[in-house]
This record gives C-alpha cells, structure tokens and sequence, in this order.
C-alpha cells in the first residue's frame, strides 16, 4: 500500500469514527454536569473512613487498591521487558564490566554550569520525591508520582556527571531487588490483611490519631511507600538499560 | 459550550493517528501513540469535571463540591500505562535499528528468523 493509499483509507475511517464520536457525546451530560454519585461518596467515605484527604490516593490505594495492584505489576513486567528485549544480542558484546569500561573511558568535558546545575538539583529532587511519596495519603503525589521524582534525582547524576557514578549510586543488583521487593510489598500487604482475618488488602492498620497527617489513613501510606520504591526502581532499570544501549553495547 | 472539550478530544485523537499512519519514523510514530493516549487523559477529566468543582483534596479545606476523584485516579494509571508502554516500544525500536539499520517502517517489511 502506498503512502497515498494509506492517507486515503484513514481519511475516510477518521470520518466515519468522527461523525459516530460526535454523535455520541451527543448523549452525554454536558461538561461541567457529572452526574455520578460515586465520586461524592468517595469524597466522604476517604475523609471520614480512612482519615486521607488525598482522595485520588485513597482511591488507588485503598477503595481501587486491587486495580492498583494490577497496574504496578504493568509496570514491573514493563521493566522486565525491556531487560529482555535489551539483551545482548549473538553478535554483540557487552562490555565486561560496566564500571571498569568507563573507568578507561576518557572523562567527558561537560560544561560546568550544567555540572553544577546537576549536582545542586540533585539533594532538593530527592527531598521533593521522598516528600511526595510519603505525603500522598494527605496532599497531591503518591508513590507513582514520587518514585518517578526520584529516579530523577539519580538521572541528575548521570546528566551532570558520569555514567561511572550513575552506576555505582544505581547498581543492577540494588535496582532488581528494590524493584521486587517494592512489587512483592503490595502483594504482601494485601496478604497481611489476609492473615488478621479480612479481606485482601482491606485497610486493616490503624488509621492514626486525626486526619491529614503523615501517619493516618494506615495501610494507604504503607502502600504509596512500597510503590514509590518501585516505581523508582523499575524507572532506573529503564532508563540504565537505554543508556547502557549507547554507552556499553559495542555492535 | 457543554460539548467544546469532547471536540477537543477527538481532534487531539486525530492528529495523534494522522501521525501514526503516516509517520516515516518509529521514533517519531511512537510519540504519536503518546499524542493519541493524551486524548484519554482529556476524555477523562472533562467527562469527570463539574462546574465550580474543586480537586479532591482535603487537608486545608473542609468537605466542598469537587471534581470526580474516580477519573482522576484512573488518569493516573492511564499515565503510568503510558510510560510503560513508551519505554516498551523505545526498546523495540533500538532492537529493530540494529537488525534492519533503519527506523522507517516501510524498510521493515522482510522480517528475518
């Protein structure tokens, strides 16, 4: 099929799916008039029950937190496959040991500014990332987007310094295990309700003494704790097996 | 007014597979399936926006109308999906760049064993 061919065939699907879509919001409540009672009961039921004014946290952690689980586990087999596909292929050779490789590797002049740009953002990011992650049962954030923060903070490293450093602050092994381990911490949990009697991953820790603080809403916290460090595992996984693509990998 | 985001939506879905179908690049065709994915945030959030409503967040503000918290959580893990499937493809992009020595999708055709 030729690219006009192909232009012309999605033109005319694109009309189609467009005159059916706009049929349809035809028949939704206008912007502005969501009707759904759910989210008014979450509202309450998040303040009140589970002592979280983050009611999106308490939602993903706790009312959805099944869901949730799912979806960090999408995560974790998206880490793995990227590891997989990465592989060394037969015909190239990866360097024997990264730390060594890059220890011979004359040091790229960086600019200083960027160097110092790095190096100074470095100490806040992590303190932002660890903030948001532990404070997502009572503000904006949560382990999903704190872990993300975090990875930052150590791909700061690697921008104002050296692949060498970004290594040896990230190694594989520490980054495998942190990933499991903040996996198998959500499973677990839920298990952990199991053995006191309830259902899985009911919110069976104690909800703290008032609303709004770091050590309410019991397992909500626990949960956005463990998945921060996932998260920021299974990021640095990623993005170390890229760069390992330009920086180790010899064709 | 009412229906102005869902236009918006559709358009932003549009141009997302315009780029798909005719993207030269896998690099540049994968960042139009993040364009596509970014008209499900939008679905998301106006189908869940209410006049005058607040976010769902509670630690200075006492209990007041606000925003749906569902479709904001199910935002999130439309993100998180998208990442996870952005970092996938980028992987089996540099895959195919190294078997085929190019990123034009029409090259690909003779897939070998």
């Amino acid at each position: 099929m030729t690219a006009r061919q192909r232009q012309v065939v999605f033109l005319v699907a694109m009309a189609g799916l467009a005159a059916l879509y706009l049929a349809a919001i035809g028949g939704l409540p206008g912007f502005g008039h969501y009707p759904g009672a759910y989210g008014d009961v979450v509202d309450s039921v998040g303040v009140a029950a589970r002592k979280a004014t983050d009611v999106v946290t308490a939602v993903n952690f706790d009312i959805r937190g099944f869901d949730t689980l799912g979806e960090e586990f999408i995560l974790f087999a998206a880490a793995t496959g990227v590891s997989v596909v990465l592989r060394a292929l037969r015909e190239e050779r990866e360097a024997p040991a990264p730390v060594e490789e890059a220890a011979r590797r004359r040091e790229r002049s960086r600019n200083a500014a960027v160097r110092v740009a790095c190096m100074c953002s470095v100490g806040p990011t992590v303190v932002v990332g660890w903030n948001i992650v532990s404070h997502g049962q009572v503000n904006p954030g949560g382990g999903f987007q704190g872990g993300v923060i975090l990875a930052t903070a150590v791909l700061l490293v690697y921008l104002g310094g050296q692949f060498l450093t970004f290594r040896r602050i990230s190694p594989a092994d520490l980054l495998d295990a942190a990933e499991g381990a903040g996996a198998a911490g959500f499973a677990l949990i839920g298990v952990g309700a199991l053995a006191v009697g309830s259902a899985y991953l009911a919110n069976v820790l104690p909800l703290g003494p008032s609303r709004g603080v770091v050590d309410s809403s019991g397992t909500i916290a626990l949960i956005s704790f463990v998945v921060g460090v996932e998260v920021a595992a299974s990021m640095l996984v990623i993005v170390s097996e890229l760069l390992e693509q330009t920086l180790l990998v010899k064709p | 007014m009412t229906w102005y985001p869902f236009v918006v939506v559709v358009w932003v879905l549009a141009v997302g597979l315009y780029g798909i179908v005719t993207s030269r690049h896998l690099v540049h065709q994968i960042l139009c399936l993040a364009v596509v994915q970014s008209s499900t945030y939008l679905l998301l959030l106006a189908v869940g926006y209410r006049t005058g409503g607040v976010a769902p967040y509670f630690s200075d503000i006492p209990p007041s109308r606000t925003v749906d918290p569902v479709v904001a959580a199910l935002c999130l893990t439309d993100v998180v999906v998208e990442a996870t499937v952005t970092a996938l493809l980028l992987a089996i992009a540099i895959q195919a760049h190294k078997r085929f020595g190019t990123l034009d999708p029409d090259e690909l055709r003779q897939f070998r064993g």
